[in-house]
């Protein structure tokens, strides 16, 4: 059974214009230490990324995709070069500065999902606005209207094992939208999940940005890849390829 | 702050969360705290117990009585000085009532003297032995706190008449006329007839080491006919007001040394005791008491605290990848640390709860059991079994709560 939305009827999908520029990464590398070794995973990186669009970042295991995904995610720093998330300069923030960037500019979802296995689905995504300070109703609220966005609002008490993969990362996408970020980062969002549920995971992503979310997907698939506007790819910690498609 | 607060609220709610979820591991590990906070209470417990015993005894001998004697009651190291002291006799007492109802507003009541021996108490077959036997004058009635089960007191003119009448302690009327009332009755004191006037109603032990109840009063004439005054005696003298003590030990210092017609510059030849004498002799014994249950407490609370200390090792190692997630989602080091603390906080409260418990349980099962223990349980050992339980957890939880809240979220996320 062929899927309706994907390469059949690309040429026909929406197109929203960028707006001003979210991520600005200039001539970044990293360097790993594995015991006496030295890693490069990346060596002098420059990407810009604006506001809605909609980007994979792909390529094979061991180009410094997972690398790039970290950096993107503020989880780590760069080794040098610069990187500005919203015009603030990240490569010298303290773990706090980054956990705070973290909190109220990105949203993250997990190949794993990462839900809490002992919380209710609305605990779980009330999660990042316990950290940022929300009171308890404002936080019920907000998480109790990202759960219905995503078409769970019927499920609010179930705890993780309760709920399918495809529901489970409905929720972590919730999650990840609770708190209103400038982007949205997902790291092979489908990997736990059989094609049709991810299909339907990547048509959630697609509604997102046709609402006007800033997605980013890291992926080696190039079916996922497929229907972001936008394909960087890397190599060998390199951008092999920044190639738009409509 | 009330992003402090939610985060604080939230840290208790996962600290039951987990304890919930790892009932049997929780258990075991506060097991240390369990018996340290039992250690702490019931050390606590036994310490006041003495103290209220102590007080509670004190009120028997009357805490507004003063002794003149010849030796202080405690040890002393140069007693040839105080043996070659004149003994205290019945007549000093006359003498110093002469001069305290000659002195306008005197903290002084009345003085009275007591003399006193161990002696048997036959009644037909029944005998008690070593029965404490006081002569005293019909003064004695002021000093003295004790009830009277049933009948009196001598007066005056018994006393001074030197009839053979004796008022007997409650455990000896048991004794001695099991279920039948003794007044009236004759019974023999150390081989002379005296007739039972009054018995006084029960009021245990001092300290529970010397029974109250096992006593016999006579007339101090009486005693003096039968027993003689070799021994010496000794003066209660009543002060009117026991807040003033100082001063009524200072007034009656002064009085005495008239008595005695000692010169200015001369040493005192007498002893003034008070109770207050015998919580010098106390002190040791509680301290004691606290060492021992300081070591066993410190000993357990520290097996506790590392007991805490691996189990929440375990915890952070086991929930990695949950610590990289909520880092991710903008978790700050310090939530981190203070969810792990609390957690560790909470598993010692529980213990602290616990332990508590269990010591009030055995405090209940050792006052039914034994009445004359002395123990009390308190509410400030509640307060302070509570904090020791907040601190070891706080000490123990520290250093694996500081290593989760160092963790790189990189690393903390890619864990299995």
């Amino acid at each position: 059974m062929s899927s309706p939305t994907v390469s059949a009827t690309a040429a026909l999908r929406p197109y929203r214009a960028p707006g001003p520029v979210v991520i600005e990464i200039e001539n970044v590398t990293k360097l790993y230490k594995m015991g006496a070794e030295i890693v490069h995973a990346l060596r002098g990186v420059s990407l810009n990324v604006r506001r809605n669009e909609y980007l994979a970042v792909m390529g094979p295991s061991g180009s410094g995709k997972s690398t790039m995904m970290n950096m993107l995610g503020c989880l780590d720093t760069p080794t040098t070069g610069k990187y500005h998330f919203t015009g603030k300069d990240v490569s010298g923030m303290t773990d706090d500065e980054l956990a705070d960037i973290r909190n109220r500019e990105i949203g993250f979802v997990f190949q794993t999902f990462n839900l809490l296995p002992r919380s209710t689905t609305l605990a779980n995504v009330e999660l990042p606005l316990i950290y940022a300070g929300y009171s308890p109703s404002q936080r019920r609220e907000k998480a109790v209207k990202a759960l219905q966005d995503v078409g769970l609002g019927d499920r609010m008490g179930h705890k993780p094992n309760e709920l399918s993969g495809g529901q489970r990362q409905r929720v972590a996408i919730a999650r990840a939208l609770v708190n209103n970020p400038s982007i949205i980062l997902a790291d092979e969002p489908t990997g736990n999940l059989d094609s049709r549920t991810g299909e339907e995971i990547m048509q959630l992503l697609e509604e997102l940005y046709e609402l006007g979310n800033t997605i980013i997907v890291v992926t080696h698939e190039e079916d996922i890849a497929r229907h972001a506007r936008r394909i960087v790819r890397l190599r060998d910690g390199l951008i092999e390829s920044d190639v738009r498609q409509h | 702050m009330q992003r402090l607060l939610n985060e604080f609220l939230e840290s208790f709610r996962i600290a039951l969360t987990q304890i919930r979820a790892n009932k049997m591991r929780s258990v075991l590990t506060a097991l240390g705290v369990i018996i340290g906070i039992v250690a702490v209470t019931l050390m606590g417990t036994a310490i006041r117990g003495i103290d209220t015993g102590f007080q509670n005894s004190l009120a028997m001998l009357g805490d507004d009585v003063v002794y003149v004697q010849k030796w202080p009651w405690g040890n002393v190291e140069d007693w040839w000085n105080y043996a070659n002291r004149p003994n205290v006799k019945p007549r000093d007492a006359e003498a110093l009532n002469r001069i305290i109802a000659a002195t306008p507003n005197s903290l002084l009541e009345v003085a009275v003297p007591v003399v006193q021996r161990g002696v048997a108490i036959k009644k037909d077959d029944a005998k008690v032995s070593s029965v404490f036997t006081i002569g005293t004058t019909g003064d004695y009635a002021r000093i003295s706190g004790a009830e009277f089960k049933e009948g009196r007191l001598f007066n005056d003119t018994e006393s001074t008449g030197g009839r053979e009448v004796v008022v007997l302690g409650y455990d000896v009327a048991e004794a001695l006329f099991p279920g039948g009332s003794p007044l009236e009755q004759t019974v023999l004191v150390a081989g002379h007839p005296f007739t039972v006037i009054g018995v006084i109603a029960k009021q245990g032990e001092f300290l529970g080491l010397f029974s109250f109840d096992n006593q016999a009063i006579i007339p101090l004439t009486a005693f003096q006919k039968y027993f003689g005054l070799r021994g010496g005696s000794q003066l209660r003298v009543k002060i009117t007001d026991k807040t003033k003590l100082a001063a009524a030990k200072e007034e009656l210092t002064g009085a005495m040394r008239r008595v005695r017609g000692q010169l200015p510059g001369e040493r005192d030849n007498f002893s003034l005791n008070e109770q207050q004498a015998f919580k010098a002799q106390l002190d040791p014994i509680k301290q004691g008491i606290a060492m021992a249950g300081l070591f066993i407490t410190g000993l357990s609370l520290f097996v506790g605290a590392i007991g805490i200390m691996n189990i929440t090792f375990v915890s952070v190692k086991e929930r990695t990848k949950e610590i990289g997630t909520r880092k991710a989602l903008g978790a700050r080091r310090r939530s981190i640390l203070l969810q792990f603390l609390i957690e560790a906080v909470s598993i010692c409260l529980i213990g602290g709860l616990v332990g508590m418990v269990v010591s009030f349980t055995m405090f209940l099962g050792v006052r039914s059991a034994a009445p004359n223990f002395p123990v009390e349980f308190s509410p400030d050992l509640v307060v302070v079994s509570m904090m020791v339980s907040v601190i070891t957890g706080i000490v123990s939880g520290f250093a694996p709560a500081w290593g989760a809240s160092r963790l790189d979220p990189v690393v903390a996320l890619r864990y299995e």
